[in-house]
C-alpha cells in the first residue's frame, strides 16, 4: 500500500482488489425500509419494476403504503407529486432511462417547480446494464437532474453508502435524485463513514499530491485502482463526489488548489455530467486543465459490464491513461 | 373466408417451431434476456415473415416492403429469430445476441440491424411511431402497410393512448396493430398491476376496429389481419391472446419467465419438448 496516501473511511479490502461487492440498489432497499420505519409518510411508487429496483422490499414490509403505478413513469412523476401535495414523501422508482428519462418535464414542473419532496431513484444508471444495451444504459440522467433548479444529485459509489443517502434524502426536505446501478459493485466505504447530503470525502489523501482524482459512483474504485497501480510515479489524491448537486466547492477548489490537474471519473456523458460540473466550479474560481474520463458523445452497446467498462476506458487502465495525458499537459 | 390454405398454415407451424427452438438456442448462449414474450409470439411472427408482409430480405430497405414495428423491443429475440429464418442473416448470427460488437442487440437498434425498423425497448412509443409512418405514406400516395406489435404490459404507458387517440382521429386505415395479450407483465398479471379490461371497449372508444383472435391460431390470425386491411374506415387493432412462454409447459402463464433466459440443463429439456411439438405439427395436418 502507498506509504505515501492515507486512505480515509475505506472499507476492509478496496486498497488490496479485494473488496465485499454488492449492487447500489440494495443499499437504496434496505435503506427505504429502515427510513419507512421512522417515518410513516413515507410511501412507495414503483412503475412494474419492483424487483430489480428492490423497492420490493418495502412493498413487502409495507404493503398498505406501497402504490403500482404500471408502466407509466409519466404517471409515476405526477401521482407521486399529488400524494406529496397531501403530506406524503414518495420514492419513485424505475430505471433511470424512464425516470427520469421518460418523465422529465412532469418532473421539471410537478415535482422541481412545485418543490415537492419526491425522491426520484434511477437504477441501472450507466453503460455496466450490459446485454440489455444502449436503449437502457441511461448516460444523460445526471445532466438532466443537475439542470433542474431545487433538484438535489446523489451518487452513491457503493451499497453502503446508497443506504446512507436514501436515509438522508428521506430526511431532505426538497426533491432529490438518487442514481443507482444494476451490477454487483465493490463496497468501497466503511460503514461507519459519515454521510452528509453536499459533501464530497477525501478518500485517499496524498501528502504532496500532483494530480487529483474525481469520481462519482461505482467507478471510484476504479479510480482508486488507478491511483494505487501509479502509486510509484505519481503521487494522487482522491474525492469521492456523492452529491453532484448541491456541488461541494470548497473540497473540490482545497484539492485543485494543491494539485497541477484533475481528472474527472464518471458513468455518464462528458456533456452535462459530474465533470461538467466539477469544470464549471473551476473555470469559475481556480482554472486548472481537466481529463474528462466518461462517455464522449456516444451511446452504450450490448457486452457484458466488465467488458464495457473496459471498452469504454472507463477502468483503472483507462483512467491511467487520463493520467497520463493530464500529465503531458501539466 | 380463409385468407389461407392449409398448406400453408402447416409450413407456418413449422416455421413457428424452428423459430421456439432459435429462441431458446440464443437466450443460452446470451446467458440474459427475456423468455416467455418471444415464446408466446413465436407464432404471429411466422405468420407475418413467412405470409402476411410483403418484404424482401435481401434488400430490408426495399420502398414497396410493408413495415413491422415491434414496440415493446424485450421480444425482440423472436423477431431475430424469424428474421434469420426469413434469410435477413445468418442463423449463426442470431447465436451472437447480446453480445460485444453484435448487430443484434439485447434491444433492437434501427442503426445497427437494418429491418428492424425503429429502436425499442423503452414501452409504449410504437404506436405513435407506427401512426406517423402510416400517416406519411398516406400523404405520399404509398399503399404499404404498417404493423404495429404491442404487449399489453405497455397499455398502461400514457403515449400507447396518444398514439391510439391519433389514429383514430385520423383513420390511418393503412396501420394494423397487434396486441400481445398474455395477461403478464413484470410485476404480476396485468389485472393486478394496472387492469386493462374492457381493453376491447377502449379502443372502440377511440375509434379503432377490433377483432379478437387466439394468437396460436395461425389460421385465424392470418384472417384476422386479411379483415383489417379490408376495413376502410378505421384503424384495426387485433388483440391476440396469447400463451406466455408458449411451447413449453414449465414456461407458460408464469410471469417470472418474463425476463430470465434458461439455463443449459433447462434448454436441453425445453428443445427436447419442442421437438415434439413438431411431430404434432405434421400429425394434425396429415
Ligand atoms: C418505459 C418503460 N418502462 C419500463 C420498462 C421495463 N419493462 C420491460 S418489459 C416490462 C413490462 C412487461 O409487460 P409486457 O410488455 O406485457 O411484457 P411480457 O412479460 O408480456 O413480455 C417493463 C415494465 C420498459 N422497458 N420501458
Ligand atoms: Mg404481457
Amino acid at each position: 500500500m502507498n506509504t505515501l496516501a492515507t486512505p480515509h473511511n475505506l472499507a476492509p479490502g478496496v486498497l488490496e482488489g479485494k473488496p465485499e461487492l454488492l449492487p447500489t440498489r440494495d443499499g437504496f432497499g434496505k435503506g427505504l425500509v429502515e427510513a419507512a420505519e421512522a417515518n410513516k409518510n413515507i410511501v412507495a411508487l414503483c412503475a412494474d419494476l419492483a424487483e430489480s429496483t428492490r423497492i420490493h422490499w418495502f412493498k413487502e414490509k409495507f404493503p398498505d403504503r406501497y402504490v403500482e403505478i404500471g408502466v407509466a413513469e409519466q404517471n409515476l412523476a405526477t401521482v407521486a407529486a399529488g400524494m406529496a401535495a397531501a403530506g406524503k414523501i414518495p420514492f419513485i422508482a424505475s430505471y433511470a432511462a424512464f425516470s427520469p428519462g421518460r418523465n422529465y418535464e412532469q418532473i421539471r414542473t410537478t415535482i422541481a417547480l412545485n418543490n415537492h419532496p419526491v425522491k426520484i431513484v434511477g437504477s441501472h444508471a450507466g453503460v455496466s446494464v450490459g446485454p440489455d444495451g444502449a436503449t437502457h444504459q441511461m448516460l444523460e440522467d445526471i445532466a438532466l437532474m443537475r439542470a433542474l433548479p431545487r433538484m438535489t444529485v446523489l451518487s452513491p459509489c457503493d451499497s453502503t453508502e446508497a443506504r446512507k443517502a436514501t436515509l438522508a434524502a428521506a430526511a431532505y426536505r426538497g426533491p432529490v435524485y438518487i442514481r443507482l446501478a444494476r451490477e454487483k459493485t465493490a463496497i468501497v466505504t466503511a460503514t461507519d463513514a459519515p454521510f452528509e447530503i453536499g459533501k464530497a470525502s477525501l478518500v485517499l489523501e496524498a501528502r504532496d499530491p500532483e494530480i487529483g482524482i474525481i469520481a462519482t459512483g461505482p467507478l471510484l474504485y476504479q479510480a482508486l485502482r488507478a491511483a494505487v497501480e501509479r502509486q510509484d510515479d505519481v503521487a494522487i489524491s482522491v474525492l469521492n463526489l456523492s452529491t453532484i448537486k448541491p456541488l461541494d466547492d470548497r473540497a473540490i477548489l482545497d484539492l485543485a488548489s494543491r494539485v497541477k490537474g484533475i481528472v474527472t471519473v464518471e458513468e455518464h456523458q462528458i456533456a452535462g455530467g459530474m465533470g461538467s460540473a466539477v469544470a464549471e466550479c473551476l473555470a469559475a474560481h481556480h482554472p486548472l486543465p481537466i481529463e474528462f474520463v466518461g462517455m464522449h458523445d456516444r451511446f452504450g452497446e450490448s457486452g457484458e459490464p466488465d467488458e464495457l467498462i473496459a471498452r469504454f476506458k472507463l477502468d483503472a487502465k483507462g483512467i491511467g491513461e487520463a493520467i497520463d495525458r493530464l500529465l503531458k499537459r501539466t | 373466408m380463409a385468407s389461407i390454405t392449409e398448406k400453408q398454415v402447416q409450413m407456418i407451424e413449422e416455421k413457428a417451431a424452428d423459430i421456439r427452438e432459435t429462441i431458446i438456442e440464443m437466450l443460452v448462449a446470451a446467458g440474459s434476456g427475456h423468455t416467455a414474450g418471444p415464446l408466446g409470439m413465436a407464432d404471429i411472427f411466422a405468420a407475418f415473415y413467412f405470409h402476411i408482409l410483403k418484404h424482401d430480405p435481401k434488400n430490408p430497405t426495399w420502398d414497396e416492403r410493408d413495415r413491422l414495428i415491434l414496440s415493446n423491443g424485450h421480444i425482440t429475440p423472436v423477431r431475430y429469430a424469424a428474421m434469420a429464418h426469413a434469410g435477413y442473416f445468418p442463423l449463426e448470427e442470431a447465436m451472437t445476441l447480446r453480445k460485444f460488437g453484435s448487430r443484434l442487440q439485447g434491444h433492437p437498434e434501427r442503426e445497427k440491424l437494418p429491418g428492424v425498423e425503429t429502436t425499442s425497448g423503452p414501452l409504449g412509443s410504437g404506436l405513435s411511431q407506427a401512426a406517423g409512418m402510416a400517416y406519411a405514406l398516406r400523404m405520399d400516395g404509398k399503399t404499404n402497410h404498417v404493423y404495429a406489435l404491442l404487449s399489453d404490459g405497455e397499455q398502461d404507458a400514457g403515449n400507447t393512448w396518444e398514439g391510439a387517440m391519433f389514429a383514430g382521429k385520423n383513420r390511418l386505415h393503412n396501420l394494423t396493430a397487434v396486441i400481445d395479450r398474455n395477461n403478464i407483465q413484470i410485476n404480476g398479471m396485468t389485472e393486478d398491476i394496472m387492469p386493462l379490461e374492457p381493453l376491447r371497449e377502449k379502443y372502440e372508444a377511440f375509434s379503432w376496429h377490433v377483432l379478437e383472435v387466439d394468437g396460436h391460431n395461425i389460421e385465424a390470425f392470418c384472417d384476422a389481419v386479411e379483415e383489417a386491411k379490408a376495413i376502410f374506415e378505421k384503424p384495426t387493432v387485433v388483440i391476440a391472446h396469447t400463451i406466455p412462454g408458449k411451447g413449453i409447459k414449465e414456461i407458460e402463464f408464469d410471469y417470472l419467465w418474463h425476463g430470465k433466459p434458461p439455463k443449459k440443463d433447462e434448454a436441453e429439456r425445453f428443445l427436447k419438448e419442442l421437438r415434439t411439438l413438431r411431430g404434432k405439427i405434421k400429425s394434425e395436418h396429415e
